[in-house]
């Protein structure tokens, strides 16, 4: 439950319900959420697709390596058994050809061993024991005659399976061979023994013969570990193997194993089944897996790559499409916004409307009051203090016409709203424009310079609207400027038959290329806090809509040229504002 | 043919009575005549009763509006020059009533004297009408 709360809290701040979660850093963990999500989707399947193939690879890599293994091992195991097989039936033959008395006779089993010696390489020496288990008569380099073998074990061996291969002993002179006994029955049920010694150096040569490769130990081991062969690993002959050994098995058997010093091999291992022997070959893991290890450097880098793909990818794709959502919703708030504000100017026009209607009516009083006193002086020829009176009731009917200024311009701002067509003298909505900041520049000591051309056409355009272009860009010209050296000036012409320019100049701050480029961008300001970024936007709105153009041209530090041009005649779309 | 300003007959309609008063005071004194009324309904029966020249009527008054007082004006005396008197300037109802027909509108306070001329050229259009 806990693991669902957390997916459906996190996907409800993916899927819309971002207000939710508003925050500075809201796209910043947006992003950071959805690139990890995606990166775990793309990235799960290719690990598992990767953990798969890796498996599968090594094992059938396994198998394919173990395969030669197992065919040597085979091949090796046939050629001992065929060397013990063949000298085995050698002994048996012997036996069966010659009777007991023939091999009894000294000179005779020396020939015999003598040819056998010839045509079969390893014997070292045969000999005759009785049913009693004394050596009758011996060929060979010792001096063996009359021995009696009746208490050891390979006797009885013999005795009861009818042939013994013994393991690998060293002998008298510390060479490794082994004793192949085969019991001979005669038809009148008595029984004797002939026994051959054989050289095992021929194993070392079978084992030599076999082509392994050079990292690859192969040796002939006893069921209980005894090495019958040289290994090169673990020793010479008759030492013991120090690991345990795997279960008999007549197929040839490959597994991986651990040695106890610590070696990662290949085992490869077949019981011979009429001996006590097994065959076994050794070839370290780690050169045969070369390839596989290098191969797996390569997956993993690989693998890495698309990971690090991915990750670069689902980065840069969030990256787009966050930027994307995050401009959407700035272009959504600042509708909203825009919407807002001109919904402020509307309601306070309208104020300023009703505001301005209430005071005129009064001051309508006011004056016609002071006129009528002064109409009712002016019937009476004689009247005390007549100067004084006119010039008090003057100052009232002056007062009464700065109110009636006010209430004016307070109406021409609710104006605004309305776009009405007249004939208009630029010069004469420049002049009252800056009129509304003549105070601020004598206050801040500010040159305010007007090169107001002469004989300049009137436009049809609106009053109210020019005024608030106007007065923006004067406005910025005075937030730009320093005081005591600010100079801005105020430039008319006639452009044309046309149209009128107007250029209003600064020596202000300026403003650089990128400033430039998003100025007349809705709620792009530089003043921060104080600006709401409108008022460039609306002027570039209002020129636009009376047909006009507006151009700007900035550099840091030198200032600030606004020009205006505007038809002398209103396009028709002026009107439906 | 022109008249004589003591000739001018002039009927004011304003809700604010001591701005009736005055002006029509100040008016009298120039020799125009002038009757008054308070509200719309009472300025149609005294236009009724006696056709002025030019109707001075404000455009903002409790019962009766202006506007509807300047169109029936127009519809029945269609001489008579209705100069509206208004808070507002060149507000939409200014030049609404241009458009219903009024000779000219004056944004309250104004000179009396730049009135008094906007009466003459009224007067004059009034007579010229007949």
């Amino acid at each position: 439950m806990a693991i669902r709360a957390y997916i459906s809290r996190h996907f409800d701040e993916l899927l819309g319900k971002v207000e939710a979660a508003a925050s500075p850093h809201r796209y910043a963990v947006l992003r950071r959420k959805l690139v990890l999500i995606m990166v775990a989707v793309a990235v799960l399947p290719l690990a598992i697709m990767s953990a798969i193939n890796f498996v599968q690879y090594q094992n059938s890599l396994s198998r394919e390596l173990q395969s030669p293994m197992r065919v040597l091992l085979n091949k090796t195991r046939s050629a001992f058994e065929f060397f013990l097989a063949e000298r085995t039936a050698t002994v048996s033959f012997v036996a069966a050809a010659y009777s007991f008395q023939n091999l009894a006779d000294e000179h005779e089993i020396n020939r015999i061993f003598q040819v056998v010696k010839q045509k079969f390489e390893g014997f070292v020496d045969l000999g005759l024991i009785a049913a009693n288990g004394t050596q009758v008569s011996y060929a060979g380099p010792y001096k063996l005659r009359g021995k009696d073998y009746s208490e050891q074990s390979w006797f009885n061996e013999v005795i009861f399976k009818g042939r013994y291969v013994s393991d690998v002993f060293l002998g008298f002179r510390h060479f490794p061979h082994l004793v192949i006994a085969v019991q001979h029955l005669t038809e009148d049920g008595s029984y004797w023994v002939l026994r051959a010694t054989i050289d095992t150096r021929q194993f070392e040569r079978l084992i030599a013969s076999a082509g392994l490769e050079p990292d690859m130990d192969m040796f002939l081991v006893n069921r209980s570990g005894v090495l019958q062969t040289a290994s090169q690993i673990y020793g010479n002959v008759l030492q013991k193997l120090p690991f345990d050994m795997p279960g008999a098995t007549y197929e040839t058997n490959v597994r991986t194993f651990i040695d106890p010093e610590g070696r990662d091999l290949f085992m490869a291992y077949s019981y011979f089944p009429e001996t006590e022997y097994a065959l076994m070959a050794i070839k370290p893991r780690t050169s045969a897996l070369k390839t596989w290890y290098t191969l797996r450097t390569d997956l993993v880098a690989i693998f890495l790559a698309g990971v690090l793909f991915i990750l670069v990818a689902a980065y840069k794709l969030m990256g787009v499409l966050i930027r994307r959502l995050q401009e959407s919703d700035e272009r959504r708030e600042l509708a909203l916004r825009q919407m807002e504000h001109t919904q402020k100017l509307s309601s306070i026009g309208r104020l300023a409307a009703g505001v301005a209607h209430e005071v005129n009516n009064p001051l309508a009083i006011i004056n016609e009051k002071a006129g009528l006193m002064k109409d009712l002086m002016a019937m009476r020829p004689e009247f005390p203090d007549r100067d004084r009176y006119t010039g008090l009731i003057d100052a009232i009917i002056r007062t009464v016409e700065r109110c009636r200024g006010i209430t004016h311009r307070m109406l021409g701002f609710a104006r605004q709203m309305d776009v009405k067509i007249e004939n208009i003298d630029v010069n004469e909505v420049l002049k009252e424009t800056v009129s509304f900041l003549e105070k601020e520049a004598t206050y801040r000591n500010i040159e305010l310079a007007m090169n107001l051309g002469d004989s300049l056409p009137p436009i049809a355009s609106d009053r109210g609207q020019l005024q608030q272009v106007f007065l923006n860009i004067v406005n910025n010209a005075f937030a730009a400027v320093a005081d005591q050296e600010g100079r801005i000036s105020v430039t008319t012409w006639e452009k044309g038959p046309d149209s009128v320019g107007i250029s209003i100049q600064d020596n202000g701050c300026g403003m650089n290329d990128e400033t430039l480029k998003h100025i007349f961008e809705p709620f792009f300001t530089t003043k921060k806090g104080s600006g709401t970024g409108l008022g460039l936007s609306i002027t570039y709105g209002i020129v636009k809509r009376l047909g006009g153009d507006l151009a700007v041209q900035s550099k840091p530090g030198q200032g600030t040229v606004f020009t205006i041009f505007l038809p002398r005649t209103a396009p028709d779309g002026a009107f439906k504002s | 043919m022109s008249l004589n300003m003591d000739q001018w007959k002039v009927l004011l309609v304003d809700d604010e009575e001591e701005f009736v008063t005055t002006l029509a005071e100040r008016l009298s004194i120039r020799g125009i005549a002038t009757r008054t009324a308070l509200d719309g309904e009472s300025g149609l029966r005294r236009l009724a009763e006696e056709i002025p020249h030019v109707l001075l009527l404000d455009v903002m008054m409790p019962g009766m509006r202006g506007l509807d007082v300047l169109r029936a004006v127009k519809r029945d005396h269609p001489a008579v020059q209705v100069i509206l008197l208004t808070g507002q300037g060149s507000s939409k109802d200014g030049i609404e009533g241009m458009n219903e027909g009024a000779f000219d509108y004056v944004m309250k306070p104004f000179d009396i004297d730049g009135l008094v001329a906007k009466i003459g050229e009224a007067v004059a259009k009034a007579v010229g009408g007949r």
